[in-house]
Protein backbone atom coordinates (compact mmCIF):
# COMPACT_ATOMS: atom_id res chain seq x y z
CA UNK A 1 0.00 0.00 0.00
CA UNK A 2 1.60 3.37 -0.77
CA UNK A 3 0.98 5.88 1.84
CA UNK A 4 0.70 9.70 0.03
CA UNK A 5 1.87 12.32 1.46
CA UNK A 6 -0.82 15.12 1.54
CA UNK A 7 0.55 18.10 -0.47
CA UNK A 8 2.11 20.80 1.74
CA UNK A 9 0.01 24.24 1.94
CA UNK A 10 1.97 27.40 1.62
CA UNK A 11 2.52 28.46 4.97
CA UNK A 12 3.56 32.58 6.09
CA UNK A 13 4.29 30.99 9.01
CA UNK A 14 5.92 34.02 10.28
CA UNK A 15 6.91 37.28 12.38
CA UNK A 16 4.83 40.32 12.01
CA UNK A 17 4.48 43.66 14.41
CA UNK A 18 3.05 46.96 13.85
CA UNK A 19 3.37 49.63 16.12
CA UNK A 20 1.60 52.98 16.83
CA UNK A 21 3.58 56.32 17.48
CA UNK A 22 2.07 59.74 17.53
CA UNK A 23 1.11 60.68 13.70
CA UNK A 24 1.43 57.42 12.45
CA UNK A 25 2.27 53.46 12.60
CA UNK A 26 5.06 51.21 11.65
CA UNK A 27 4.55 48.24 10.42
CA UNK A 28 7.47 45.11 10.03
CA UNK A 29 7.49 41.52 8.55
CA UNK A 30 10.07 38.90 7.86
CA UNK A 31 10.07 37.58 4.42
CA UNK A 32 9.94 33.41 4.50
CA UNK A 33 6.97 31.33 2.60
CA UNK A 34 7.35 28.05 3.56
CA UNK A 35 5.77 24.62 2.58
CA UNK A 36 6.74 21.82 5.36
CA UNK A 37 11.02 22.14 5.31
CA UNK A 38 10.96 23.58 2.02
CA UNK A 39 10.85 27.81 2.07
CA UNK A 40 9.26 28.17 -1.27
CA UNK A 41 10.35 32.15 -1.07
CA UNK A 42 12.65 33.80 0.65
CA UNK A 43 11.85 37.41 -0.31
CA UNK A 44 8.32 37.60 0.27
CA UNK A 45 6.55 41.11 1.45
CA UNK A 46 3.72 40.26 3.42
CA UNK A 47 3.15 44.13 3.95
CA UNK A 48 -0.16 44.50 1.88
CA UNK A 49 -1.95 47.62 0.67
CA UNK A 50 -5.51 47.64 1.27
CA UNK A 51 -5.34 51.81 0.79
CA UNK A 52 -3.02 54.99 0.28
CA UNK A 53 -2.40 54.90 4.09
CA UNK A 54 -3.47 50.87 5.29
CA UNK A 55 -1.44 48.32 5.25
CA UNK A 56 -2.05 44.46 6.51
CA UNK A 57 0.83 42.27 7.99
CA UNK A 58 -0.18 38.93 6.48
CA UNK A 59 0.56 35.49 8.31
CA UNK A 60 -0.72 31.74 8.41
CA UNK A 61 -1.87 30.70 5.19
CA UNK A 62 -0.32 32.40 1.92
CA UNK A 63 -3.24 31.96 -0.04
CA UNK A 64 -5.73 32.74 2.67
CA UNK A 65 -4.25 35.88 3.46
CA UNK A 66 -3.36 37.29 0.46
CA UNK A 67 -6.76 36.80 -1.01
CA UNK A 68 -8.83 38.15 1.96
CA UNK A 69 -5.91 41.55 1.47
CA UNK A 70 -7.24 41.64 -2.06
CA UNK A 71 -10.94 41.52 -1.50
CA UNK A 72 -10.94 44.18 1.39
CA UNK A 73 -8.39 46.23 -0.90
CA UNK A 74 -11.14 46.28 -3.82
CA UNK A 75 -13.83 46.87 -0.73
CA UNK A 76 -12.27 49.88 0.14
CA UNK A 77 -11.62 51.56 -3.15
CA UNK A 78 -15.08 51.04 -3.49
CA UNK A 79 -15.89 52.17 -0.31
CA UNK A 80 -13.41 55.31 -0.14
CA UNK A 81 -15.05 56.86 -3.87
CA UNK A 82 -18.44 56.54 -1.76
CA UNK A 83 -17.76 58.54 1.17
CA UNK A 84 -15.61 60.75 -0.86
CA UNK A 85 -12.60 61.05 1.42
CA UNK A 86 -10.08 58.08 2.80
CA UNK A 87 -11.29 55.19 4.48
CA UNK A 88 -11.18 55.08 8.41
CA UNK A 89 -8.59 52.36 9.39
CA UNK A 90 -11.53 51.09 11.21
CA UNK A 91 -13.35 50.31 8.35
CA UNK A 92 -10.28 48.04 6.89
CA UNK A 93 -10.04 46.68 10.13
CA UNK A 94 -13.67 45.80 10.41
CA UNK A 95 -13.92 44.59 6.75
CA UNK A 96 -11.41 42.24 7.17
CA UNK A 97 -12.76 40.67 10.31
CA UNK A 98 -15.88 40.65 8.87
CA UNK A 99 -14.52 38.01 6.29
CA UNK A 100 -12.13 36.07 8.81
CA UNK A 101 -15.12 35.38 11.48
CA UNK A 102 -17.92 34.83 8.41
CA UNK A 103 -15.73 32.26 7.41
CA UNK A 104 -13.48 31.23 10.46
CA UNK A 105 -14.01 27.55 10.03
CA UNK A 106 -12.81 27.46 6.33
CA UNK A 107 -9.86 30.00 6.84
CA UNK A 108 -6.51 30.09 8.54
CA UNK A 109 -5.49 33.35 8.28
CA UNK A 110 -4.40 36.79 10.81
CA UNK A 111 -4.22 39.74 9.50
CA UNK A 112 -2.95 42.42 11.57
CA UNK A 113 -4.19 46.20 9.99
CA UNK A 114 -2.31 48.99 10.43
CA UNK A 115 -2.34 52.94 8.92
CA UNK A 116 -3.10 56.30 9.36
CA UNK A 117 -7.07 58.27 8.90
CA UNK A 118 -7.14 62.06 10.10
CA UNK A 119 -9.88 61.34 13.04
CA UNK A 120 -7.63 58.78 15.07
CA UNK A 121 -4.20 58.92 13.67
CA UNK A 122 -2.04 55.91 13.73
CA UNK A 123 -4.12 53.02 14.43
CA UNK A 124 -2.88 49.51 15.33
CA UNK A 125 -6.02 46.43 15.11
CA UNK A 126 -6.10 42.79 15.64
CA UNK A 127 -8.27 40.68 13.84
CA UNK A 128 -7.16 36.94 15.09
CA UNK A 129 -9.62 34.63 14.75
CA UNK A 130 -12.58 37.15 13.93
CA UNK A 131 -12.58 39.49 16.84
CA UNK A 132 -11.45 43.16 16.33
CA UNK A 133 -9.40 45.23 18.68
CA UNK A 134 -7.34 48.09 18.99
CA UNK A 135 -3.89 47.84 20.62
CA UNK A 136 -0.86 50.20 20.52
CA UNK A 137 1.27 47.69 19.43
CA UNK A 138 0.43 43.77 18.17
CA UNK A 139 2.88 41.17 16.81
CA UNK A 140 1.62 37.89 15.18
CA UNK A 141 2.78 34.99 13.17
CA UNK A 142 4.61 31.65 14.57
CA UNK A 143 8.34 34.02 15.33
CA UNK A 144 5.87 36.30 17.46
CA UNK A 145 6.12 33.68 19.97
CA UNK A 146 9.64 33.84 20.68
CA UNK A 147 9.80 37.57 21.13
CA UNK A 148 6.56 38.46 23.11
CA UNK A 149 8.90 39.08 26.50
CA UNK A 150 11.17 41.53 24.25
CA UNK A 151 8.47 43.45 22.85
CA UNK A 152 6.28 43.45 26.06
CA UNK A 153 9.65 44.48 28.40
CA UNK A 154 10.97 46.90 25.32
CA UNK A 155 7.71 48.44 24.29
CA UNK A 156 7.33 52.59 25.48
CA UNK A 157 4.12 54.63 25.02
CA UNK A 158 5.45 58.23 23.41
CA UNK A 159 7.85 56.66 21.26
CA UNK A 160 9.07 58.94 18.10
CA UNK A 161 9.17 57.01 14.66
CA UNK A 162 12.82 56.39 14.29
CA UNK A 163 11.97 54.77 17.96
CA UNK A 164 9.36 52.76 15.98
CA UNK A 165 11.20 51.99 13.25
CA UNK A 166 14.14 50.68 15.24
CA UNK A 167 12.07 48.58 17.44
CA UNK A 168 10.18 47.15 14.49
CA UNK A 169 13.54 46.21 13.29
CA UNK A 170 14.84 44.85 16.38
CA UNK A 171 11.93 42.58 17.27
CA UNK A 172 11.68 41.14 12.98
CA UNK A 173 15.47 40.51 14.11
CA UNK A 174 15.54 38.52 17.24
CA UNK A 175 12.29 36.48 16.18
CA UNK A 176 13.63 35.49 12.87
CA UNK A 177 17.08 34.32 14.48
CA UNK A 178 15.40 31.99 16.56
CA UNK A 179 12.02 30.90 14.37
CA UNK A 180 13.07 28.28 11.84
CA UNK A 181 9.32 29.51 10.06
CA UNK A 182 11.34 33.02 10.17
CA UNK A 183 13.83 34.15 7.95
CA UNK A 184 15.31 35.98 5.02
CA UNK A 185 15.10 39.98 4.55
CA UNK A 186 12.85 42.10 6.44
CA UNK A 187 10.43 44.73 5.40
CA UNK A 188 8.90 47.89 6.82
CA UNK A 189 6.10 50.27 6.05
CA UNK A 190 5.71 53.51 7.99
CA UNK A 191 2.43 55.25 7.17
CA UNK A 192 1.98 59.14 8.64
CA UNK A 193 -0.31 61.95 7.23
CA UNK A 194 1.97 62.04 4.05
CA UNK A 195 1.36 58.80 2.83
CA UNK A 196 3.27 55.46 3.27
CA UNK A 197 6.89 54.97 2.98
CA UNK A 198 8.16 51.32 2.37
CA UNK A 199 11.64 49.73 3.14
CA UNK A 200 13.60 46.46 2.85
CA UNK A 201 16.47 45.69 4.61
CA UNK A 202 19.28 42.97 3.40
CA UNK A 203 19.79 39.93 5.95
CA UNK A 204 23.35 41.28 6.89
CA UNK A 205 22.11 45.03 7.71
CA UNK A 206 19.49 43.17 10.17
CA UNK A 207 21.04 44.29 13.76
CA UNK A 208 23.01 41.38 15.60
CA UNK A 209 22.61 39.86 19.03
CA UNK A 210 24.85 38.76 21.31
CA UNK A 211 25.40 35.30 19.71
CA UNK A 212 25.37 36.70 16.10
CA UNK B 1 -51.31 75.25 -15.39
CA UNK B 2 -52.64 71.05 -16.10
CA UNK B 3 -50.68 70.76 -19.10
CA UNK B 4 -50.83 66.84 -18.40
CA UNK B 5 -54.58 66.04 -18.09
CA UNK B 6 -55.89 67.00 -21.94
CA UNK B 7 -59.38 66.76 -22.61
CA UNK B 8 -61.71 64.14 -23.39
CA UNK B 9 -61.82 64.55 -27.04
CA UNK B 10 -58.08 62.70 -27.92
CA UNK B 11 -55.48 64.31 -26.12
CA UNK B 12 -52.33 62.74 -25.01
CA UNK B 13 -51.84 62.63 -21.59
CA UNK B 14 -48.06 62.56 -20.15
CA UNK B 15 -49.27 62.51 -16.75
CA UNK B 16 -50.36 59.26 -15.63
CA UNK B 17 -46.92 57.49 -14.97
CA UNK B 18 -43.43 58.16 -13.83
CA UNK B 19 -42.11 56.71 -16.39
CA UNK B 20 -43.48 59.21 -19.27
CA UNK B 21 -41.65 62.73 -19.89
CA UNK B 22 -43.89 65.36 -21.27
CA UNK B 23 -43.11 67.19 -25.03
CA UNK B 24 -41.52 70.06 -22.23
CA UNK B 25 -39.42 67.51 -20.39
CA UNK B 26 -41.11 67.01 -16.98
CA UNK B 27 -41.99 63.95 -15.18
CA UNK B 28 -45.09 65.09 -14.13
CA UNK B 29 -45.39 62.53 -11.64
CA UNK B 30 -42.78 63.50 -9.75
CA UNK B 31 -44.43 67.04 -9.52
CA UNK B 32 -47.34 66.12 -7.97
CA UNK B 33 -45.25 64.11 -5.67
CA UNK B 34 -43.50 67.59 -4.66
CA UNK B 35 -47.88 69.03 -4.20
CA UNK B 36 -48.07 66.19 -1.52
CA UNK B 37 -45.77 67.99 0.34
CA UNK B 38 -46.65 71.51 0.05
CA UNK B 39 -50.00 70.39 1.43
CA UNK B 40 -48.63 68.84 4.50
CA UNK B 41 -47.75 71.43 7.64
CA UNK B 42 -44.08 72.84 7.67
CA UNK B 43 -41.04 71.20 8.84
CA UNK B 44 -37.58 73.32 9.22
CA UNK B 45 -33.99 72.33 9.92
CA UNK B 46 -31.26 74.96 10.80
CA UNK B 47 -27.49 74.04 10.78
CA UNK B 48 -25.60 76.21 13.44
CA UNK B 49 -22.18 76.62 15.09
CA UNK B 50 -22.45 73.33 17.41
CA UNK B 51 -25.09 71.20 15.84
CA UNK B 52 -28.82 71.25 14.14
CA UNK B 53 -32.11 71.72 15.04
CA UNK B 54 -35.33 70.67 13.75
CA UNK B 55 -38.82 72.49 14.27
CA UNK B 56 -42.34 70.68 12.85
CA UNK B 57 -45.92 72.69 13.03
CA UNK B 58 -47.67 69.37 13.69
CA UNK B 59 -51.11 69.94 12.75
CA UNK B 60 -53.29 68.81 15.06
CA UNK B 61 -56.89 67.48 13.82
CA UNK B 62 -58.64 66.46 16.58
CA UNK B 63 -58.95 66.73 20.28
CA UNK B 64 -58.99 63.36 21.01
CA UNK B 65 -55.38 63.05 19.69
CA UNK B 66 -52.77 61.42 22.41
CA UNK B 67 -50.38 64.17 22.72
CA UNK B 68 -47.10 63.24 21.03
CA UNK B 69 -48.60 60.67 18.52
CA UNK B 70 -48.04 60.54 14.69
CA UNK B 71 -44.38 62.01 15.18
CA UNK B 72 -42.96 64.14 12.57
CA UNK B 73 -39.25 63.80 13.58
CA UNK B 74 -37.28 60.31 13.28
CA UNK B 75 -34.05 59.19 14.96
CA UNK B 76 -32.40 57.25 12.00
CA UNK B 77 -29.23 56.00 14.11
CA UNK B 78 -28.15 57.24 17.52
CA UNK B 79 -26.62 60.60 15.58
CA UNK B 80 -28.82 60.88 12.68
CA UNK B 81 -32.23 63.04 13.44
CA UNK B 82 -34.97 63.31 9.85
CA UNK B 83 -37.77 65.83 9.90
CA UNK B 84 -40.67 65.04 7.28
CA UNK B 85 -43.45 66.47 5.50
CA UNK B 86 -45.66 65.16 2.85
CA UNK B 87 -47.36 61.65 3.15
CA UNK B 88 -46.68 60.22 6.60
CA UNK B 89 -46.85 57.18 5.49
CA UNK B 90 -44.25 57.34 2.89
CA UNK B 91 -42.15 59.13 5.33
CA UNK B 92 -41.96 56.25 7.63
CA UNK B 93 -41.61 53.78 5.34
CA UNK B 94 -38.30 55.57 4.19
CA UNK B 95 -37.28 56.24 7.80
CA UNK B 96 -37.08 52.23 7.67
CA UNK B 97 -34.83 51.86 4.69
CA UNK B 98 -32.37 55.33 6.05
CA UNK B 99 -32.40 52.91 9.31
CA UNK B 100 -31.55 50.15 7.48
CA UNK B 101 -29.02 51.58 5.23
CA UNK B 102 -27.15 52.83 8.49
CA UNK B 103 -27.06 49.67 9.99
CA UNK B 104 -25.67 47.93 7.16
CA UNK B 105 -22.98 50.55 7.12
CA UNK B 106 -22.31 50.41 10.94
CA UNK B 107 -22.10 46.23 10.43
CA UNK B 108 -19.64 46.59 6.99
CA UNK B 109 -17.12 49.14 8.02
CA UNK B 110 -17.35 49.57 12.02
CA UNK B 111 -18.41 53.02 12.31
CA UNK B 112 -21.46 56.34 12.00
CA UNK B 113 -22.30 56.70 8.77
CA UNK B 114 -21.19 59.76 7.34
CA UNK B 115 -24.63 62.04 6.09
CA UNK B 116 -23.72 62.71 3.14
CA UNK B 117 -22.92 58.98 2.00
CA UNK B 118 -26.67 58.24 4.20
CA UNK B 119 -28.82 61.18 2.39
CA UNK B 120 -27.34 59.84 -1.02
CA UNK B 121 -28.38 56.39 -0.25
CA UNK B 122 -31.94 57.54 0.68
CA UNK B 123 -31.89 60.18 -2.49
CA UNK B 124 -30.60 56.99 -4.54
CA UNK B 125 -33.97 55.07 -3.19
CA UNK B 126 -36.53 57.68 -3.93
CA UNK B 127 -35.28 58.45 -7.32
CA UNK B 128 -35.87 54.49 -8.40
CA UNK B 129 -39.15 54.97 -7.24
CA UNK B 130 -39.28 57.90 -9.94
CA UNK B 131 -38.59 55.73 -13.11
CA UNK B 132 -40.67 53.10 -13.34
CA UNK B 133 -44.97 53.38 -13.97
CA UNK B 134 -45.57 50.40 -11.83
CA UNK B 135 -45.05 52.59 -8.75
CA UNK B 136 -45.53 55.66 -7.65
CA UNK B 137 -43.08 58.33 -6.38
CA UNK B 138 -43.03 58.60 -2.26
CA UNK B 139 -45.16 61.56 -1.63
CA UNK B 140 -42.58 63.20 0.77
CA UNK B 141 -39.72 65.36 1.69
CA UNK B 142 -37.52 65.01 4.61
CA UNK B 143 -34.76 66.60 6.00
CA UNK B 144 -31.44 64.94 7.84
CA UNK B 145 -29.27 66.20 9.94
CA UNK B 146 -26.57 65.42 12.37
CA UNK B 147 -23.24 66.01 14.52
CA UNK B 148 -19.71 64.73 14.42
CA UNK B 149 -17.01 65.48 16.17
CA UNK B 150 -14.94 65.74 13.36
CA UNK B 151 -17.33 66.88 10.90
CA UNK B 152 -19.59 69.24 12.74
CA UNK B 153 -22.54 69.52 12.09
CA UNK B 154 -24.34 68.75 8.72
CA UNK B 155 -27.97 69.22 7.13
CA UNK B 156 -29.02 67.70 3.86
CA UNK B 157 -32.58 68.29 2.29
CA UNK B 158 -33.91 65.12 0.33
CA UNK B 159 -37.54 65.20 -2.64
CA UNK B 160 -39.41 63.36 -4.11
CA UNK B 161 -36.92 63.63 -7.29
CA UNK B 162 -34.65 61.93 -5.88
CA UNK B 163 -31.94 64.75 -5.29
CA UNK B 164 -30.13 65.46 -1.96
CA UNK B 165 -28.63 69.32 -1.28
CA UNK B 166 -26.85 70.40 1.84
CA UNK B 167 -27.84 73.21 3.43
CA UNK B 168 -27.13 75.37 6.56
CA UNK B 169 -30.87 76.07 6.65
CA UNK B 170 -33.95 74.75 4.55
CA UNK B 171 -38.03 74.38 4.89
CA UNK B 172 -40.19 72.04 3.67
CA UNK B 173 -44.07 72.07 3.61
CA UNK B 174 -47.15 74.98 3.00
CA UNK B 175 -45.22 77.76 4.21
CA UNK B 176 -41.72 76.50 2.58
CA UNK B 177 -41.72 80.27 1.42
CA UNK B 178 -42.19 82.39 4.17
CA UNK B 179 -39.85 80.06 6.91
CA UNK B 180 -37.18 80.64 4.27
CA UNK B 181 -37.07 84.32 4.56
CA UNK B 182 -37.38 84.19 7.97
CA UNK B 183 -34.49 82.26 7.65
CA UNK B 184 -32.29 83.64 6.08
CA UNK B 185 -32.49 86.63 8.46
CA UNK B 186 -30.56 84.69 10.72
CA UNK B 187 -26.98 84.63 11.54
CA UNK B 188 -27.48 80.79 11.76
CA UNK B 189 -23.31 80.30 12.11
CA UNK B 190 -22.94 82.04 15.00
CA UNK B 191 -25.20 81.17 16.97
CA UNK B 192 -25.17 78.34 19.00
CA UNK B 193 -28.19 75.48 19.51
CA UNK B 194 -29.36 76.91 22.52
CA UNK B 195 -29.79 80.43 20.90
CA UNK B 196 -31.51 78.52 18.00
CA UNK B 197 -33.79 76.74 19.40
CA UNK B 198 -35.52 79.37 20.29
CA UNK B 199 -35.43 81.19 17.23
CA UNK B 200 -36.21 77.76 15.40
CA UNK B 201 -39.59 77.64 17.37
CA UNK B 202 -40.17 81.24 16.65
CA UNK B 203 -40.14 80.95 13.11
CA UNK B 204 -42.88 78.07 13.27
CA UNK B 205 -45.18 80.48 15.67
CA UNK B 206 -44.67 83.27 12.60
CA UNK B 207 -45.36 80.84 9.85
CA UNK B 208 -48.57 79.19 11.47
CA UNK B 209 -51.74 80.19 9.86
CA UNK B 210 -54.13 80.73 12.97
CA UNK B 211 -56.77 81.03 10.25
CA UNK B 212 -56.90 78.33 8.17
CA UNK B 213 -55.06 75.76 11.08
CA UNK B 214 -55.98 75.83 14.21
CA UNK B 215 -54.70 74.12 16.79
CA UNK B 216 -50.78 72.51 16.26
CA UNK B 217 -48.35 71.21 18.47
CA UNK B 218 -44.69 72.23 18.12
CA UNK B 219 -42.52 69.35 18.00
CA UNK B 220 -38.51 70.03 18.45
CA UNK B 221 -35.69 68.09 18.26
CA UNK B 222 -31.92 68.85 18.17
CA UNK B 223 -28.67 67.05 18.21
CA UNK B 224 -25.12 68.83 18.56
CA UNK B 225 -22.09 69.37 21.08
CA UNK B 226 -25.00 70.23 23.66
CA UNK B 227 -26.38 66.56 23.47
CA UNK B 228 -22.84 65.10 22.88
CA UNK B 229 -23.66 63.84 19.28
CA UNK B 230 -27.04 62.13 20.09
CA UNK B 231 -29.95 63.29 17.95
CA UNK B 232 -32.91 63.71 20.84
CA UNK B 233 -36.07 65.77 21.90
CA UNK B 234 -35.23 68.67 23.06
CA UNK B 235 -35.83 68.58 26.67
CA UNK B 236 -38.85 69.76 28.26
CA UNK B 237 -37.82 72.56 29.79
CA UNK B 238 -35.90 73.75 27.10
CA UNK B 239 -39.01 73.45 24.94
CA UNK B 240 -41.09 75.69 27.31
CA UNK B 241 -38.43 77.97 27.18
CA UNK B 242 -38.59 78.08 23.51
CA UNK B 243 -42.22 78.61 23.14
CA UNK B 244 -42.40 81.17 25.73
CA UNK B 245 -39.73 82.59 23.62
CA UNK B 246 -41.76 82.56 20.44
CA UNK B 247 -44.95 83.59 21.94
CA UNK B 248 -43.94 86.39 23.31
CA UNK B 249 -42.06 87.08 20.54
CA UNK B 250 -45.15 87.31 18.21
CA UNK B 251 -46.99 89.64 20.72
CA UNK B 252 -44.29 92.48 20.74
CA UNK B 253 -45.29 92.03 16.79
CA UNK B 254 -48.74 92.69 17.07
CA UNK B 255 -47.91 95.42 19.87
CA UNK B 256 -46.18 97.46 17.21
CA UNK B 257 -48.82 96.66 14.88
CA UNK B 258 -51.25 98.96 17.03
CA UNK B 259 -48.84 101.26 17.85
CA UNK B 260 -48.19 101.96 14.06
CA UNK B 261 -51.55 102.30 13.41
Amino acid sequence: IKYKKKKKEWQTATTIIAVEFNGGVVLGSDSRVSAGETVVNRVMNKLSLLHDKIYCALSGSAADAQTIAEMVNYQLDVHSIEIGEDPQVRSAATLVKNISYKYKEELSAHLIVAGWDRRGGGQVFVTLNGLLSRQPFAVGGSGSSYVYGFVDAEYQKGMSKEDCQQFVVNTISLAMSRDGSSGGVAYLVTIDEKGAEEKCILGNELPTFYDQ
Amino acid sequence: MREGLKTQDGGIQYDLSASTFSPDGRVFQVEYAMKAVENSSTAIGIRCKDGVVFGVEKLVLSKLYEQGSNKRIFNVDRHVGMAVAGLLADARSLSEVAREEASNFRSNYGHNIPLKHLSERVAMYVHAYTLYSAVRPFGCSFILGSYDQDDGPQLYMVDPSGISYGYWGCAIGKAKQAAKTEIEKLQMKDMTCRELVKEVAKIIYIVHDEVKDKAFELELSWVGEVTNGKHELVPKDVREEAEKYAKDSLEEEDDSDEENM
